[in-house]
């Protein structure tokens, strides 16, 4: 079983690396509408490869009003 | 479909629809592309009656309200057919706002009932803001797991009253819905919606997009919206056809339903449509250039042969790899909530698929002008609907100016808010305050807007005093925040952004920390709510003698800042 600090970790590598980020530049704490300059599609589109990676069902109300990693990771961590 | 001017309700319109269509499918609902629910007319019939009997004992009656939270799913039509058929006034709520803007809201429509889902109540029940909307007496929660802890709210699925509820009339000029167009900060604005509204409404949006049993719709844009409740509820109910809802919203699902359900009809917000043009865009060019060179010479054929008019089977026979990635049945696809850009539109025309864009605010009953496609034009947001009078008024040298609607559609006015619908609606004509003319055509486009507010391509209304509450308590002498837009008047309809504008104490300097400060503030504001920018400002706020700010004569002064240059980006 992950730790949240492992969760929180994998979410921050997996959307480096879809949304091509700098390594390293994302932080838990980061709005990633901002910080990755998506809009709510793409954030959706981010979710649905959580949930394969993670092999969980993340139902759209769970991340309702979430725009941060860390309760993102929060969410997931629930769900494991 | 039904001849609704014979009908003085929703609720009397909508019975007579669950009679004439009892075998019909009504309502298809999926989730992950698996499909949970199949309900007939006649089915619905049996689902909402024993709901309206036990609304109607808890005492429900006419002109009572209630209020609807919930994602687009069956039970959000069925809940308000019962609250219609009790002859009561429904109150739908975007399920997106946070909780304590949803208490406001509830609180400011007086609302005595809520239905909502049990993941919304959860969040619901908890926040600060319930115990200050003391009218919502009772709350009928859906989908609760058995043992969960309801806060004292009832089980929608227990809703059920025994024998057979009586139907409650109404006139054509009673209130059916209380619609809020934008979100709390500042006023809210609840627009008191009659019968009236939405059957004139639904006959216009009809006379040019008509509905017939067999029709599937996709429900995707939230249904307490105008458009979803027009075009996704009462629109194809009045007419036998059916709707499809899907309870996770991701891409990969909305993909798979259209072909899936062989979709007939969808309303998207622009940033919706531009996806599925970049996901087409982004399979068109993975193509082998011969491949390509075909693909091509076929959209050229089907440009040619569709300049005058639509020719769907035709279209479908040219490009039907990219008909059939769509169901093969799609008949338009109606784009609404915000400004979409001419090229988008244009590029789903090319393929054949025409796009129904058009204008609308929920003040005058969603859409007041919409492509005929008698030919189709990506340029304007098209002509008046039937019923629709619409005017510019004082038009500048180019012939633009305001756009005025005056139609059976037009709402009441705000709820308690007399002084703001009087300056919205000025002798019978509803002042829109965005800028139009009409081309020789007589095609409406639109330039820009004359209100304090923006639009983002998610559809969503953002005024900007309702974002200045994140700002409250910040260390300087004054603020505000204004639509650049509305600062600057500039002729796009879109990439509007808001500005703070601050002024200091005397003597105080603006400081690294306070640029921080104001950043994290805005962090804390949902993304489509941020400013963009800070405009220092070194004058005082011109004030009424109860020191509120003067914001149109703040407007004017801002106004001839130089924008580049006044504004510090965030």
């Amino acid at each position: 079983m992950r730790t949240l600090e492992q969760t929180t970790q994998e979410i921050l590598e997996l959307a480096t690396k879809h949304f091509k980020a700098a390594p390293g530049s994302l932080k838990p704490e980061d709005d990633f509408y901002k910080k990755l300059g998506i809009d709510s599609l793409q954030a959706l589109d981010m979710l649905s490869r959580l949930e394969n990676h993670f092999h969980i069902e993340l139902p759209d109300y769970e991340v309702q009003g979430v725009s941060d990693f860390r309760t993102l990771a929060e969410r997931v961590q629930a769900r494991l | 479909m039904l001849e609704l001017t014979k009908y003085s309700s929703i609720g009397e319109a909508l019975r007579d629809a669950l009679e004439t269509w009892p075998l019909e499918v009504c309502l298809m609902e999926s989730d992950r592309g698996e499909e949970k629910q199949r309900l007939t007319y006649s089915d619905f019939k049996s689902r909402a009656l024993p709901l309206a009997k036990s609304l109607q004992e808890s005492g429900f009656a006419a002109g009572a309200r209630a209020s609807i939270i919930m994602t687009n799913q069956s039970k959000w039509l069925i809940s308000a057919y019962a609250i219609f058929y009790c002859g009561g006034t429904l109150v739908p709520l975007d399920y997106k706002l946070k909780p304590d803007e949803q208490w406001t809201l509830l609180k400011h429509s007086n609302a005595s009932v809520l239905i909502t889902e049990y993941p919304i109540w959860r969040q619901l029940s908890v926040a600060p803001g319930r115990a200050a909307a003391e009218n919502v007496k009772l709350v009928l929660v859906t989908e609760a797991p058995p043992n969960a802890d309801l806060g004292g709210a009832e089980r929608w699925e227990s809703a059920q009253g025994t024998g057979h509820p009586v139907f409650t009339p109404r006139t054509r000029t009673d209130l059916a819905c209380i619609v809020y167009s934008s979100g709390t900060g500042g006023t809210p604005k609840g627009c008191m919606m009659t019968h009236e509204n939405y059957l004139a409404q639904c006959i216009a949006l009809t006379a040019w997009y008509p509905f017939w049993p067999g029709v599937k719709y996709l429900s995707i844009l939230p249904t307490n919206h105008a458009i979803d409740f027009m075009v996704g509820f009462f629109g194809p109910f009045t007419c036998g056809a059916a709707v499809v809802h899907l309870r996770t919203l991701r891409p990969e699902f909305v993909r798979e339903a259209f072909a899936k359900y062989q979709i007939t009809y969808v309303s998207l917000v622009p940033l919706v449509l531009k996806n599925l043009q970049k996901g087409l865009q982004a399979r068109f060019d993975a193509l082998s250039r011969s491949r390509r060179r075909a693909f091509e010479a076929l959209r050229r054929i089907n440009m040619a042969l569709t300049k005058d008019r639509p020719r769907l089977a035709l279209s479908r026979r040219l490009l039907n790899e990219v008909h059939q990635a769509l169901g093969g049945k799609l008949e338009a696809i109606i784009v609404g909530g915000a400004f979409t850009e001419p090229q988008t539109l244009q590029f789903f025309y090319d393929l054949g698929i025409p796009v129904a864009n058009g204008y609308g605010l929920t003040e005058a009953g969603t859409a007041v002008t919409v492509n005929d496609l008698k030919p189709f034009r990506a340029d304007t947001v098209g002509k008046p609907l039937p019923g629709m009078e619409v005017r510019i008024v004082n038009p500048d040298a180019e012939g633009i100016g305001q756009v005025a609607v005056r139609s059976k559609t037009v709402m009441a006015g705000y709820l308690n808010e007399p002084d703001l619908t009087a300056e919205t609606i000025v002798d019978g004509w509803l002042m829109t305050g965005d800028m139009g003319r009409f081309e020789a055509a007589g095609h409406l486009q639109l330039f820009g807007r004359k209100k304090n507010m923006i639009v983002t391509e998610e559809g969503k209304n953002v005024y900007a005093e309702d974002v200045e509450q994140a700002f409250e308590g910040l260390p300087v002498k004054e603020y505000c925040v204004f639509a650049a837009n509305y600062l600057w008047p500039s002729r796009s309809m879109v990439g509007e952004q808001l500005v703070l504008v601050v002024h200091l104490e005397p003597g105080q300097t603006f400081t690294d920390a306070l640029k921080h400060e104001i950043a994290a503030r805005n962090n804390r504001l949902i993304n489509y709510k941020r400013v963009h920018g800070i405009l220092v400002y070194p004058e005082d706020f011109p004030l009424t003698a109860s020191l509120k700010i003067i914001r149109v004569a703040l407007a004017e002064r801002l106004g001839k800042l130089e924008r580049a240059q006044a504004i510090l980006p965030l």
